[in-house]
């Protein structure tokens, strides 16, 4: 865990309310894995008051730099849309337990919307370690497939699923995973509703979910980030997760 | 080199710089940039007899320069404490203060009884004010004859320096340090959080899963310097605390009164805040031409008489 001011190389509009951000952060970079995020402060004033962890899209170690992909949503990411090259962000991580490339199984990726940045992530590793890998990935409509550019690059195959039907399949991302289970583990990220339909539709396949929380401390220190696990107890989402066995999480109640 | 050590109701601090309960975890989390050696102490997570799951999510909320929290006072409980946290921080040089918690008097006393021969912990922190469980906590803290009762009990059973933790949400705060002092405690630590909520306008329901929480954060700090000033006039020696963020508000706690000062929010926002305000204060020291920090205590608070 490093706590490291990073420079802004890039940020800019991705799609409609979304961007990407180039960051130069060599000790963070040099440390991250598939799955982990780092907790950034955009600003120095008292409103928005905390962090905002956000998931690594890309990595680039020799550079010393990496990516977020994210959306603007409230006040913290509108202040980090603000933010021009040359500026500085105050950055905490690597954090959290990110994603375990299962052995012996092709990797199969899922991704909801914004949930594709941690997962461009894994197939840049998959590409790296010589793996076969796929991603599918969903969103409200064409230009929100926010992820394509980057596989695209990384010339990792991609499924789009998009709500309207104006790329790909029409319906939701995990509509495509019927009949793409055999000899699959599962990764994926996106909004609760769509974990919990890969959750039911994994089965006795392996699969990891990366799941997203509101966080003050990001350390596992404040213990507020709590999500729920089978049989009634919490797991952190900071340093239990964000990458969670299938099995361990519910999203339930 | 302006002298920081203080003496808080017999708790030695090389700085007044503390972490406040609850924010800082079991200092492991912090470690590896926070040296633990560095700030006045730790006070740990509060710690029950037996292991507490906490409360159902969503657990925090951010608000307007503050946030609210309803953990519910997850914790791994005392013999976590005693065989894995307390050797480790011993080994990290660090000055521990334990802050416990129970659903009853018997519950507390039990914890005192068992840290009394912890030579790793250096004083206690009861907590009487936590606003988020439903039995014990804040129960304890609100009226005048309870907290006595509770700080007498636990008095007979300990003989660490017992700090008590204050709530801010009653109506005479000096009415219960007043107890609490008269019951044998060394000192007060003042305030915990204040009782709020926030309310989802989508989902038209509660957002913390507890339904209220405590605020904290800078959005509470003149309400928690305003409590210091008041009881600077009860005698036992005060650890302010409630939104410090800055050196400028630490100093500001010990103008009013405080002996030392408990930072919380600020670490998640700014995770070497402690270590900022301890810098700041030295070379505020230096600027002044003050030798040692104690001058300070009090200062500005004609109606301190600190213990």
């Amino acid at each position: 865990m490093n706590l490291e001011q990073a420079r802004v190389v890039e940020n800019r509009l991705l799609a409609p309310g979304h961007r990407r951000m180039v960051l130069h952060a060599p000790a963070i970079a040099a440390a991250a894995g598939p799955g982990q995020f780092v907790h950034l402060r955009a600003h120095d004033s008292f409103h928005p008051l905390l962090r905002r962890p956000l998931s690594v899209a890309r990595c680039d170690r020799s550079a010393g730099t990496l990516v977020l992909i994210y959306r603007v949503i409230g006040e913290g990411t509108t202040r980090l849309a603000d933010r021009r090259p040359g500026d500085w962000i105050d950055l905490l991580g690597p954090l959290g337990r990110g994603f375990r490339l299962a052995p012996g199984l092709t990797p199969l990726l899922v991704a909801g919307g914004v949930g594709v940045a941690p997962l461009i992530f894994l197939a840049e590793e998959c590409v790296r370690k010589g793996r076969a890998v796929e991603v599918l990935a969903g969103a409200r409509s064409a230009s929100l497939l926010v992820g394509e550019e980057d596989l695209r690059e990384l010339g990792v195959k991609c499924c789009p699923a998009t709500d309207d039907g104006s790329r790909g399949y029409r319906g939701p991302v995990t509509g495509l995973l019927e009949g793409r289970l055999d000899g699959r583990a599962l990764y994926a990220s996106g909004p609760p509703g769509m974990l919990r339909q890969v959750q039911q539709l994994a089965g006795e396949v392996p699969a990891q979910l990366c799941i997203e929380a509101t966080m003050a401390c990001g350390v596992g220190a404040c213990r507020g980030c709590a999500c729920r696990a089978r049989g009634g107890a919490h797991r952190l989402v900071c340093t239990d997760g964000p990458v969670f066995d299938s099995h361990e999480v519910t999203f339930d109640g | 080199m302006a002298d920081l050590a203080v003496n808080l109701g017999g708790i030695r601090l090389r700085n007044p710089v503390l972490a406040a309960s609850g924010t800082f975890g079991y200092g492991r989390e912090y470690a590896a940039i926070v040296p633990l050696d560095r700030i006045g102490a730790i006070i740990t997570k509060g710690t029950s007899l037996e292991p507490w799951a906490g409360n159902p999510p969503p657990r925090t909320v951010e608000t307007a320069a503050g946030m609210l929290n309803a953990i519910g006072l997850e914790n791994p409980g005392l013999k976590h404490l005693v065989e894995a946290d307390l050797p480790w921080l011993a080994g990290q040089g660090a000055t521990v203060v334990v802050n416990i918690v129970g659903k009853t008097v018997d519950e507390y006393t039990a914890i005192a009884e068992a840290l009394d021969a912890q030579p790793a912990v250096a004083g206690l922190e009861l907590n009487v004010s936590c606003p988020n469980i439903d039995k014990g906590g804040m129960a304890f803290g609100l009226h005048p004859e309870t907290a006595y009762a509770l700080v007498r009990a636990v008095r007979k059973r300990t003989r660490h320096p017992l700090l008590v933790k204050l709530s801010p949400n009653v109506t005479d705060i000096v009415r219960i340090a007043e107890q609490v002092r008269d019951a044998g405690a060394d000192g007060l630590s003042a305030v915990n959080t204040l009782v709020g909520m926030a309310i989802d306008i989508h989902c038209r329901r509660p957002v913390l899963g507890n339904v209220t929480g405590g605020l904290s954060g800078p959005a509470i700090k003149p309400v928690a310097l305003a409590a210091v000033w008041r009881l600077a006039r009860v005698g036992l020696p005060i650890l302010g605390g409630g939104g410090v963020s800055f050196w400028q508000d630490a100093v500001e706690f010990l103008l009013a009164g405080a002996t030392a000062v408990a930072v919380g929010t600020a670490t998640f926002v700014r995770p070497r805040a402690m270590l900022e305000i301890v810098q700041g204060m030295e070379e505020y020291l230096e600027c002044q031409g003050i030798e040692r920090i104690t001058d300070l205590v009090g200062a500005a608070n004609p109606g301190a008489r600190i213990g």
